[in-house]
């Protein structure tokens, strides 16, 4: 076998092995879609009636909380950015990562100061890299996220919130995660966690839970409204990371399913072409021994012919 | 008979849903009963057992650990980040961690064992 052919065949063979792997990696991705859209489905009942409630308190009292209440000039804002612990699913983190620098930016740009939580060992080998500071992070279970990892992360922000900003709290909580829209399209979104912006969504909930033009009722609180409300709202902030992050995780799955189907349609485009290039090596090689057996032999009828 | 209908949700499923003529749980001024027809009720749930009283007479009982009720249009939500229906308890499980606790004095774990085993004694 020619040194050309031999190349050729050892490039197919990793190739095609490459192919192997990026397969059953889009296959396992497209198992886990289904199981994450099917958390994500699960999740829904609890987060619809926790908005429910929350609108319920924030229209029906008028308790004013620390975590309602919108600060006449915020000063420092948390911002929470969810990204994947593994990478090879496209742009999924780094578009997240994208998303979250625009925000900080334009916060920085309206005089707030950023304080950044991060979920996923991309982000923090980013933020890492990069040296920024980072004020806490978490990593390890961004494909598989459960309500505990949720109450986790939701612990120092509500602290955060609580806390005064010149000790250090902060005014408003952003969070960046990837939605996911459908199987084919995920998008990184941002959103303005606390204060609530009750006239936009919970509205929005609201109206379509009670139909439109209708008055909500009058509740009796107990123990008390601001009871209420303060084991409320932090259910309400964990209830909306844990969504986030099962979004984020079904989101995953579905760009690195996408991301290893081009893998592997590349890898078989790859295979065919190098193939090609192999077979007319071979023939070439072939071509050329005939030649010189043709030529060797006419050489020596032509030797034989002059002797004669 | 009037009825109410209960949806018991827990953060990462629906639990329980249907039909039922009263349902009892624990708040932090007491345990309520609320009945069709009752006014509209937000309330703070403390880790305990709640009662469905099915509308077929039967009983649903679930250990629910922190939460809240709603209750409005006659509908009642019951919204916990924990919840187990009676028949869904390992009760070998949950008298392992209430040993344990116990030995780690954990009040909060020892409390959640504790309600899981009540519900199981009070759903048979």
């Amino acid at each position: 076998m020619g040194a050309q052919l031999r190349v050729y065949k050892r490039r197919i063979k990793s190739v095609t092995a490459t192919k192997k792997i990026t397969k059953a990696m889009e296959m396992i991705a497209a198992s886990r879609i289904v199981k994450a859209q099917r958390q994500v489905a699960a999740s829904g009942p609890y987060a619809t009636e926790l908005t429910r409630a929350v609108t319920a308190v924030a229209t029906g009292s008028n308790t004013k909380h620390a975590l309602t209440t919108e600060v006449e000039s915020p000063t420092r804002v948390a911002v929470l950015l969810i990204t994947s612990d593994r990478g090879l699913a496209g742009g999924y983190s780094s578009n997240a990562i994208k998303a979250a620098d625009r925000l900080t930016e334009r916060l920085r740009s309206e005089g707030k100061e950023v304080d950044s939580y991060l979920v996923g060992r991309k982000a923090v080998a980013y933020y890492n890299f990069r040296e920024r500071k980072v004020v806490e992070s978490w990593t390890g279970f961004t494909d598989q996220p459960s309500y505990g990892d949720a109450k986790a992360i939701a612990a120092p922000l509500i602290a955060a919130v609580q806390q005064d900003t010149a000790e250090g709290g902060v005014d408003e909580i952003h969070i960046v995660f990837t939605e996911f829209v459908s199987m084919m399209l995920q998008s990184p979104v941002e959103n303005r966690l606390l204060p609530l912006s009750l006239d936009t969504e919970a509205l929005k909930a609201q109206e379509e839970s009670h139909g439109k033009g209708e008055i909500l009722p009058l509740y009796d609180f107990e123990p008390s409204a601001e009871g209420v409300l303060d084991a409320l709202l932090p259910r309400y902030v964990e209830s909306r990371i844990y969504n986030a992050l099962l979004q984020a995780a079904a989101s995953e799955h579905a760009a690195r399913r996408r991301a290893m189907k081009s893998a592997t349609d590349n890898a078989g485009d790859l295979v065919k072409k190098l193939s090609r290039l192999a077979n007319a090596a071979r023939q070439a090689e072939i071509t050329q021994e005939i030649s010189e057996i043709v030529g060797g032999a006419s050489a020596l009828a032509d030797a034989s012919a002059g002797s004669d | 008979m009037a009825e109410l209908h209960v949806e018991l949700v827990a953060a990462d499923r629906s639990v329980w849903s249907g039909e039922a003529t009263m349902v009892i749980a624990r708040t932090p001024s007491g345990d309520i009963g609320v009945m069709p027809g009752h006014q509209p009720l937000l309330g703070v749930l403390l880790s305990g057992p709640v009662t469905i009283r099915t509308s077929d007479g039967g009983t649903v009982v679930a250990a629910v650990h922190g939460g809240f009720l709603s209750f409005a249009d006659n509908k009642l939500s019951v919204l916990a980040e924990i919840a187990e229906l009676a028949d869904e308890i390992d009760v070998a499980r949950a008298e392992r961690a209430l040993e344990r606790s116990k030995a780690d004095t954990d009040a909060a774990a020892e409390r959640r064992a504790e309600v899981r085993l009540a519900a199981v004694s009070s759903g048979h």
